[in-house]
């Protein structure tokens, strides 16, 4: 166990709780909302402030491991955001409607408005997506 | 003080596995599962920290980075696989 004395090991084992706090919220909203997209929302989002807080936490709780940790946290950080990017717009592709009351669809409007049949798993050259927009439009 | 401040918080991270758990197995479809997996590890990762902290062994840490490395292949290779196939 880590030195439990000092102020620097309470401001870490602050810092833990609050990420942990958050990382139960994400869990809670993967629990509780409605459809995938609501769910990837708060599961994400509150996934990722919860770890940079929980590791900076521990980080401060082992000074001589925080090089180790920030990098960690650095990675969290960029790859986190990618994957729920490449998952929501996979899911999307593939057919998975919103929930009842969604107010709009704008990945759903683009695509008609290119004239791509929702949910066509269709490969989307983004030239050509412009072109059929500029037609479209015309 | 400490101590039981990272017991809370071990309580909290406990019980967030067991909600993103359940959605993982009701589903109700294979994306849905695939974003409570991603939840699952980000949940995960800091737990290992958290055994590394505890046990006192730094080696941990290098099995953290490369569980969140596979982790962030395995839901982008998911992602791929959803969207066009493999």
């Amino acid at each position: 166990m880590p030195d439990t004395q000092g102020i620097l090991a309470h401001i870490g084992a602050f810092l833990t709780l609050a990420g942990s706090a958050f990382l139960f919220l994400g869990a809670l909203g993967i629990f509780r909302m409605p459809d995938l997209y609501n769910r990837m929302q708060a599961g994400t989002k509150t996934t990722t402030l919860g770890n940079i807080l929980t590791l900076g936490g521990l980080g401060l709780l082992m000074p001589g491991w925080l090089p180790k940790i920030l990098l960690i946290i650095v990675f969290v950080m960029i790859t986190n955001p990618i994957s729920s990017h490449a998952l929501a717009r996979a899911a999307h592709r593939s057919g998975i409607r919103l929930t009842e009351g969604s107010v709009i669809d704008a990945l759903a409007e683009d695509e008609a408005a290119a004239g791509i049949e929702a949910g066509s798993n269709r490969d989307l050259d983004p030239n050509d997506l412009a072109a059929r927009q500029a037609e479209v439009t015309e | 003080m400490v101590n039981l401040m990272l017991n809370a918080a071990l309580v909290f991270a406990g019980a967030g596995l067991v909600l993103a758990t359940w959605r993982m197995l009701k589903g109700p479809d294979a994306p849905n599962r695939a974003v409570a997996l991603d939840v699952l590890t980000l949940i995960a990762m800091p737990l290992m920290i958290g055994a590394a902290v505890y046990s006192g062994r730094e080696i941990y840490l290098d099995v953290a980075l490369v569980y969140a490395v596979l982790a962030f292949l395995g839901v982008v290779a998911l992602a791929r696989y959803y969207d066009r196939g493999i």
